[in-house]
């Protein structure tokens, strides 16, 4: 193993292994912290060496199906994306989260180390593997809170949810092993048909699971029950944002197949505008950055779908860096006000300068204003689409102008004066420099990580991974026209909140009743059947048997039984009428009988001379006759 | 003598001494105890160490003695990369229920020599290369679970016990009518299992190769069990003590399995793959009906019997998967092969950890109704920690033993039928099963049974942790278990389908 492949497998394994010993091991809470930011700094180190020497690793692992770990230019972009984010919210974390310390740190690493194993990942079990561990993981994070259950819930939510996609991985290892192209992510699109299709799926469904894409989408909003670092880490570069990278991921195989790449980009509008709407409907913060989330992951899936590698890839970084920072600012106020309705943030911006200077920032990279990140890299993605369906393009441009309309009555709400609604439990009523500082760094990142999707560097990009180095001037400044007039509108109107918006166009409600509720009752059903049924039959079959012998017995009681008693009855008659014969007559012949037997006996004893040469002889007749009956009996039968 | 010998039979006559010794104190029973199972753990680790695949059809460690000459039945022993794996998980679960037991004060001298006996009985099955050998042991250990259960369970214990008999004693009846087949179809007659394999003796004969594979079919799904066969199972494992469950879940349910790949398959090629599909559908239906009953169920460790009918399924399934025809799938059956054997192993340890953890509930508060408690990770995080870990692996989650034997066996199948997709819903639904028995018993407000419930105590850490820390290493490190089982898997699913 080189130096390089040794740097890549302490990536994945130096914050897994410390994040072990954290949540498992006693006694690790007062270092936790300190101990979580040097390895998440490391780590990220790490993930710069390997962004630049881009190893490659192939453990073996199961026949035909290696563990692999590579990084490639997409994994070169997106690795250090990760690594770094979770560096600053567990530097935020450290001044956030002050209880647990030890197993929120710890879950926090392996958390990441999921997430850096998926995006290194290059196999399916690898990517199976990291894959699965970062949604369990996240049930750990979302239900950190396990005193209330209903965050609990949420955390099951997300992982039932989410598995229920994972299984289309499954489901593409098997049509893998059949297809006989290897399960290497690169070699997929060699799978012979129809596996290649069936891969090709099981990918779609368990990407769109994870990405929260619609109809899976209603995990996330449960899953704002988590601490805010959690929310930060999860929505933002890891877990949603794989689900995304997973499909650029597979763009080659997505485009091979002919009907995937349109319905994966399809997916991905709709989704980005419907959410879109229901992120525009939210009142509490937490809920509106996480539906706009999903309606950002929208916008990668639709890249992914229309082979704009590098834009999806550029949307994804920078989205990262933008949707920590509003994530922490939330989480910033959340625990000195303790709301995060937006009624009670009202203003918030006024009373911490650096947090709502930096929110101010990130909010409007989110909606799109020019020359902030996320406006160049939406108009990358939005490119592609309008050179593949011109219907694709004007729903993306509806997304992106409802980007800027959430975005904006979020802006809004944190500057506004006017009296703020006050929460029913209080806050600490401070930001510590902890909180701060990541907040600086991310804004910084959303601010100019559109470069990514901007001339020179677009070009290197798309050279590099696939997709459109070329973006329009004028679709530049269209898409920046509508950003700036949309947030300009929403200061001066109220946006609608509809209720099918706001609770999530009643998605989870919609799983319960078809999925949630038939399925424990079919498991009820299936109890009762077993019980009653099945376990009734064995119980049947072992009564019918001692039925059987009851009646056996009775037979022997009655009939066999009684049989003898009778014969015995008739014994004692007949013997009475022999007794009385006896005496009559056969005393006398017994007498008789007795006279010749001892005439017999007479007759037996010549033999016995005490001459053993005589008893020889007799031994060897019978001998021969027992011989004799043998050697009859082997012939005949 | 031999290692395998010794191995089966050391724990067989200490059970003796034991047994007959009531001079022994508790004390001393129980660490004798603990000593045999832990010099066992050695001794099989001896062979571990000294294990080369013997090639197809071919045993390690092979000793034949004459036994019973007049039907060509001899005691003979031997391992490869089928027996092996079990016999290891064999040892390191008696081991961990010794330790769990330390405490025990209940007839501990006669406890000791019956899961001496149990043991030796049990490694038996696995080395055993005769059939008359391999029934013996099968049976006995069917006799030494019902005096456990009879003995030291709890609950309507006495009834369980002999539900658990009587039906797997019938079972095993079927089973020997089927090698009573094998031996009179066998020409020279013979119950060597080496042999039979290479006999191969109802080639071609597709009614009575049918109804012997019938046979010996439903004596391995009684024991296994498999739908529906498997209904003596919850009640036994409810009444029985936790070492008791730990060992019947862990150990013995793998004696059904193991048949299958021993015995079965190798013996009846031709009849397995004309009844492939038959047997996949049993699979795929255990699968989903164990894992929806164990999702109604109430009570902790009735819902753990249920699962081990739903992992169970998955072996059963993938054996099937493998007497299929489909193209080009030599690389599918194999792997199917080895899924199937390493959820065998990964169930013993997983199912065993889980069962003492049950066996904690039961020992503090006399319950196992998941209603009872709230917020027990509050009392008693240690409890919750493992509980969680125990959960997570059963669940398959990669990182443990169970999503290497789960993701080999769904992907063997499904590259060789991929109707079997549908059982995948069965890893959605244990999910979420176990997590809601999280939920319900560890999380939100500490209430019911929960207050004052004392945290894991060493003997059932040390006993727990183990048996998890093993699932966690075939997780993250499978080649070294993977390297003794493909081989012979690999010969196995040559075998059956070349």
């Amino acid at each position: 193993m080189t130096a390089v492949q040794a740097a890549l497998l302490t990536l994945v394994l130096l914050p897994a292994a410390v994040g072990v010993l954290l949540a498992l091991v006693r006694g690790t809470e007062r270092v936790a912290t300190p101990v979580a930011v040097v390895t998440a700094g490391l780590t990220t180190a790490m993930a710069f060496v390997v962004a630049l020497a881009r190893p490659s690793l192939v453990l073996p692992f199961m026949v035909g199906a290696d563990f692999s770990l590579a990084v490639d230019a997409l994994a070169a972009l997106v690795v250090p994306a990760v690594a770094a984010v979770t560096f600053l919210v567990l530097v935020f974390a450290a001044g956030n989260i002050r209880e647990s310390r030890s197993r929120f740190h710890g879950l926090m690493l392996i958390f990441s180390a999921a997430a850096l194993a998926t995006a290194t990942a290059a196999s399916i079990p690898a990517l199976l593997f990291a894959w699965e561990l970062m949604g369990a993981t996240s049930y750990a994070l979302i239900g950190f809170w396990w005193r209330n259950t209903d965050r609990v819930a949420a955390g099951l939510t997300a992982f039932v949810t989410t598995r229920t996609a994972d299984l289309g991985l499954y489901v593409a290892a098997g049509a893998a092993l059949a297809g006989g192209a290897g399960m290497a992510l690169a070699d997929l699109p060699a799978a012979t048909d129809p596996w290649r299709h069936v891969i090709t799926a099981g990918i779609l469904v368990a990407a769109l699971g994870k990405a929260a894409q619609l109809p899976f989408s209603f995990w996330l909003s449960g899953a704002m029950k988590g601490p805010s670092p959690v929310s930060a880490l999860l929505h933002s570069a890891a877990m949603v944002a794989m689900g995304g990278y997973l499909l650029l991921r597979v763009e080659p195989l997505l485009a091979s197949t002919g009907w995937a790449g349109p319905l994966a980009a399809w997916i991905g509008v709709v989704t980005a505008v419907l959410m879109g709407v229901v992120a525009l409907a939210q009142r509490e913060l937490k809920q509106l950055l996480a539906a706009s989330t999903v309606a950002q992951m929208g916008f990668v899936v639709l890249a992914a779908g229309v082979g704009a590698v590098s834009g999806g890839a550029a949307h994804l970084v920078a989205h990262a860096s933008t949707k920590a920072l509003l994530f922490l600012a939330a989480g910033a106020w959340l625990t000195a006000l303790g709301t995060g309705e937006l009624a009670g943030l009202r203003g918030v911006g006024r009373r911490w300068r650096v947090v709502g200077v930096a929110a101010t920032l990130g909010a409007l990279a989110l909606a799109g204003i020019a020359p902030l990140s996320l406006w160049a890299t939406k108009d990358a993605v939005l490119a592609a689409a309008l050179g593949a369906s011109p219907w694709l393009y004007a729903a993306g441009l509806v997304a992106a102008a409802l980007s800027a309309a959430y975005a904006g009555k979020a802006l809004w709400t944190i500057w506004r004066r006017g009296q703020r609604e006050e929460a029913e439990e209080g806050g600490t009523g401070e930001v510590g420099a902890l909180e701060r500082t990541p907040l600086v760094v991310l804004a910084a990142g959303a601010a100019v990580l559109g470069v990514l999707a901007l001339p020179p560097i677009s070009g290197t990009l798309a050279g590099a991974l696939g997709g459109h180095g070329e973006v329009a001037l004028t679709e530049l400044l269209v898409s920046a026209g509508i950003a700036l007039v949309v947030l300009l509108a929403m200061f001066r109107w109220r946006a609608p909140e509809p209720g099918w918006a706001r609770q999530w166009l009643r998605l989870e409600h919609t799983a319960h009743a078809v999925v949630v509720r038939p399925a424990l009752a079919l498991a009820r059903a299936l109890a009762r059947f077993d019980d009653r049924v099945l376990d009734r039959a064995a119980l049947a079959a072992a009564r019918a048997v001692a039925v059987a012998a009851r009646a056996v017995a009775r037979f022997d009681d009655r009939v066999l039984d009684a049989g003898v008693e009778a014969s015995a009855a008739t014994a004692d008659a007949t013997g009475r009428g022999a007794a009385r014969l006896d005496d009559a007559r056969v005393d006398g012949a017994v007498e008789g009988l007795a006279g010749r037997v001892r005439r017999l006996g007479e007759i037996a004893r010549a033999p016995q001379t005490g001459a053993v040469h005589q008893y020889l002889l007799q031994a060897v007749a019978v001998l021969a006759v027992g011989v004799l009956a043998w050697f009859v009996y082997a012939v005949m039968g | 003598m031999s290692m395998l010998s010794l191995i089966v039979f050391l724990p067989l006559a200490v059970a003796a001494v034991l047994a007959a010794a009531p001079a022994i104190g508790p004390t001393a029973g129980r660490w004798i105890w603990v000593s045999v199972c832990a010099a066992e753990l050695v001794l099989v680790g001896i062979v571990w160490a000294g294990y080369e695949d013997p090639g197809p059809n071919g045993l390690a460690f092979e000793e034949q003695v004459p036994w019973i000459p007049g039907v060509n039945s001899s005691y003979h022993v031997g391992v490869d990369g089928l027996s092996l794996p079990l016999l290891a998980m064999t040892a390191v679960v008696f081991l961990a229920c010794s330790v769990y037991a330390l405490r025990d004060t209940d007839r501990t001298r006669v406890q000791a020599a019956l899961f001496l006996f149990l043991q030796g009985v049990s490694l038996g099955v696995f080395v055993a290369a005769d059939l008359i050998l391999f029934f013996v042991f099968f049976d006995l250990s069917i006799v030494g679970m019902y005096f456990v259960i009879a003995g030291w369970g709890h609950g309507n214990a006495a009834r369980s016990a002999l539900k658990f008999f009587l039906y797997t004693f019938l079972g095993s009846l079927a089973l020997l009518l089927g090698f009573i087949g094998l031996y009179v179809a066998a020409e020279p007659h013979t119950f060597d299992i080496p042999e039979l394999v290479a006999a191969a003796p109802l080639e071609g004969s597709a009614l009575t190769g049918g109804l012997v594979l019938a046979a010996i079919l439903v004596g391995l799904a009684v024991k296994t069990p498999t739908v529906p066969f498997h209904t003596w199972l919850p009640p036994a494992h409810t009444d029985a003590p936790a070492i008791g469950s730990a060992v019947l879940a862990g150990v013995l349910l793998k004696m059904g399995t193991y048949g299958f790949v021993r015995i079965a398959m190798p013996m009846l090629p031709d009849a397995w793959r004309a009844w492939a599909w038959v047997i996949v559908v049993i699979g795929i239906i255990s699968v989903l009906y164990g894992a929806f009953v164990a999702l109604a169920q109430t009570d902790l460790k009735r819902m753990i019997a249920y699962t081990s009918v739903n992992h169970m399924g998955y072996i059963v399934l993938a054996l099937g998967a493998v007497g299929l025809i489909a193209e080009n799938a030599a690389q599918a059956r194999s792997v199917a092969v080895t899924g199937a054997m390493v959820q065998m192993v990964s169930h013993g340890l997983i199912t065993a950890a889980l069962f003492l953890l049950a066996g904690v509930m039961q020992d503090r508060s006399g319950t196992y109704d998941m209603g009872s408690y709230g917020g027990l990770a509050a009392p008693a995080p240690r409890y919750a920690a493992l509980f969680a870990v125990g959960a997570f692996a059963s669940l398959g989650l990669p990182g443990f033993s169970g999503f290497i034997a789960e993701f080999q066996v769904f992907a063997g199948s499904i590259a060789l039928a991929p109707v079997t997709a549908v059982a995948l819903l069965g890893i959605l639904v244990t999910a979420a099963l176990f997590l809601r028995a999280l939920q319900r018993v560890f999380t939100g407000p500490a209430e019911g049974r929960s207050p004052g419930f004392a945290d894991l105590r060493p003997r059932e850490l040390w006993s727990v942790g183990p048996l998890l820390g093993l699932s966690l290493l075939i997780g993250v490190l499978p080649r070294f278990l993977l390297e003794v089982i493909e081989p012979a898997a690999s010969a196995l699913a040559t075998l059956v389908r070349s």
